[in-house]
């Protein structure tokens, strides 16, 4: 067992290897998480910070990094365990690659995982094992490379009583309750749900590189969860009033009518009014635009399209729309 | 035979993206086939052209029966063939992964449903599909058991399994498992190879799906002469100098198939027995796919890549027909290298 480190305030934290498994040619892969454990409780409650399951989101790095630094500054407030895990899927990340390399597969396509099953089986097992059990988990990703996303938490439909409550401690911007749909069912979040191991998946910024306002804003909701769980006694923040979004029609979808290279003149987190020009697509060769992307509806622009090129098709803005009582809050 | 857009996308600077199907005959919507979807999918284009060869010579020498259409889609992504990648070019997504498709969503839910559109129209469907897992399979039938009722058709395509696949959440995006839920009774076709051109499975594939149109009636089997007279030694004799002179195999098509075949072995895919290594290193087989083996036989041996050392010894647990070989030169740890299916 490693060894653990005390931090000098009187809490722990130790680098505990959950599975490994043998590469063909000297090495070995480890997936890793750090426990932060503090405090006198019998019964330690627990929270689980998960990144990295699609190697291309880097977002959660700098949360994980930027939390185990506050929580190890003042492990004397810490009453409980953060176990943090912030390389799900650690030969993505080293290699810029979505899914599982050599595998072509996206791990968050293979929960529950088997013990006995492939590698990649196996480790999601392992990781839902070591997951099992925890008080909440967050689970952490970006968007791709092509889309930014403001700070959102995403539920399925069937935990919204359970998750919502919890969703609004994370000081995000945006709560959408979505559908639910079979294909899901192999997630990790759905998973550990339905192993009656609340999950919450967040959704923030862009894929590839990390947006440090959206990280800190999520670390302060880390720590008021934290209080909310019953294991951070020490100062928080007051988590900001999310706008939630669950009903069919309130987010609206904007694909691009054609395939080009879209400028966007509209900004994240705008409140448009219906009309209003998001940005353009345009043919570079001739010198044309080949079509304005106009807002469908009056709302929030929670996600706009980043990566220039597009296939007709390809997504270029969901807008939340505006509701009479949202209104008032929507300041973000 | 006729050629149709079933699905057609503009580029920027690529030449637009299409999806074109080749119909025979005319009439009741009655078989729809499916070659390659992924870019990597060169055996199953290979063999929706050699079927599509066939059907025209079979529409050349009048034996379509007449009142039924057979759709036959080669390539439903071409964009991705023609730069050696899997997936789509943009986003990395599968157009397997997007049934039954959505036209006003993204482009390859778009693509999904431009081929759906058209593909849900008949009443059988024949994928010739692919598996994630690089390697060499036994030629085969595979059916969701999500509906089974049609099950035992699967026996006139004369191969040897039938796999009865328990459907996973991830199956629900796929071509099979809607056509399934739409009512087109669908199978999957599988022989040894993806990403190489195996021409003896492929065309092994091919006749079963003429097998399984003769069995349905849509095409006429040629009339066989009296097996060991002079006029069959003779017919025979010509047909396969023609053959040989137009670069084909033999008439077995024209044929439409075997005469008689053995009853296939249908098997729940939860029946099939896995041999996973305990070690990661180069992967080393010791016997083919499709061969027959006892317990206890020497399947594949795992080496150490720097001093070539044995890691371990990969044995049969039980008698029985290879069924899956890894096709790669190195294995990962805790993964099913080779399947069985048990005597």
């Amino acid at each position: 067992m490693p060894a653990g480190a005390l931090d000098g305030n009187g809490g722990v934290c130790m680098v505990r290897t959950i599975a490994t498994a043998s590469l063909p040619v000297l090495e070995t892969l480890k997936i890793q998480k750090n426990r932060l454990e503090s405090g006198n409780a019998q019964v330690k409650r627990r929270l689980g910070i998960v990144t990295g399951i699609h190697g291309d989101e880097l977002e959660g790095q700098y949360v994980c990094f930027e939390l185990a630094r506050r929580i190890s500054e003042h492990s004397e407030c810490l009453n409980g365990i953060v176990d943090i895990y912030p390389a799900m899927n650690p030969l993505g990340i080293d290699s810029i690659t979505r899914g599982i390399p050599a595998f072509d597969l996206d791990m968050n396509r293979v929960f529950p995982g088997n013990e006995d099953g492939s590698m990649t089986e196996y480790f999601a097992a392992k990781m839902i094992d070591d997951l099992y059990g925890c008080d909440m988990v967050v689970d952490i990703h970006a968007s791709n490379i092509f889309l930014t996303e403001i700070p959102q938490v995403r539920i399925n439909e069937l935990h919204r009583d359970c998750l919502v409550p919890w969703a609004k401690e994370l000081n995000i911007d945006l709560i959408w309750v979505h559908g639910s749909s079979t294909v899901l069912e192999s997630t990790l979040a759905y998973s550990l749900n339905s192993r009656k191991t609340p999950t919450l998946v967040v959704e923030m910024g862009v894929g590839m590189r990390i947006t440090k306002a959206y990280c800190l804003q999520l670390v302060d909701g880390l720590f008021c969860l934290m209080k909310k769980l019953g294991i951070w006694s020490g100062p928080t923040t007051e988590p900001r009033t999310p706008l939630i979004a669950d009903e069919g029609d309130d987010v609206s979808f904007l694909n691009a009518p054609v395939a080009g290279v879209f400028i966007s003149t509209a900004h994240h987190g705008d409140l448009l009014k219906r009309g209003e020009e998001i940005g353009m697509i345009v043919d570079p060769l001739q010198g044309i635009v080949l079509a304005r992307m106009n807002a469908p509806v009056d709302g929030l622009l929670f996600t706009i399209r980043e990566y220039p090129v597009v296939d007709e098709g390809s997504l270029i803005a969901r807008i939340l729309r505006s509701r009479p009582e949202q209104e008032e809050v929507q300041d973000v | 035979m006729r050629t149709e857009l079933i699905y057609e996308s503009r580029s920027l600077y690529r030449d637009s993206f299409r999806i074109q199907g080749y119909a025979f005959g005319t009439g009741r919507k009655a078989v729809c086939v499916v070659g390659s979807m992924r870019g990597n999918e060169y055996q199953q284009l290979y063999m929706a052209s050699q079927l599509i060869r066939e059907l025209k010579r079979t529409e050349g020498e009048d034996r379509l029966t007449p009142g039924c259409e057979i759709l036959v889609v080669p390539s439903a992504n071409p964009s991705s063939m023609n730069i050696a990648k899997r997936f789509w070019p943009i986003d990395n997504t599968d157009i397997n992964r997007m049934f039954p498709g959505y036209m006003e969503g993204e482009t390859t839910q778009r693509i999904a449903g431009g081929i759906f559109a058209r593909a849900q129209q008949y009443e059988y469907g024949i994928q010739f599909a692919s598996s994630y897992m690089t390697g060499l399979y036994a030629p085969h039938i595979s059916i969701m058991k999500t509906s089974l009722e049609y099950a035992e058709l699967a026996a006139h395509f004369g191969m040897p399994y039938v796999i009865l696949r328990n459907t996973r959440p991830y199956d629900t995006t796929t071509l099979n498992y809607n056509w399934q839920i739409w009512d087109t009774k669908a199978f999957s076709l599988y022989t040894a190879q993806t990403e190489r051109i195996d021409r003896e499975s492929a065309l092994r594939g091919v006749q079963a799906v003429f097998a399984f149109l003769a069995s349905l009636g849509l095409v006429k089997r040629v009339e066989k002469l009296p097996c060991g007279s002079a006029d069959a030694a003779q017919a025979e004799a010509d047909s396969r100098t023609a053959s040989q002179e137009n670069g084909d195999t033999d008439c077995v098509f024209a044929a439409g198939g075997p005469d008689s075949v053995l009853p296939p072995r249908i098997i729940d895919d939860s029946h099939i027995l896995s041999v996973r290594t305990p070690a990661a290193g180069l992967f080393e087989p010791a016997v083919s796919a499709g061969q027959a083996v006892r317990r206890g036989m020497l399947l594949a041996r795992v080496l150490n890549p720097v001093d070539g050392g044995t890691l371990a010894h990969l044995y049969a647990p039980a008698d029985g027909i290879v069924f899956f070989l890894c096709g790669g030169p190195m294995i990962y740890e805790h993964t099913a290298v080779i399947k069985l299916i048990p005597q």
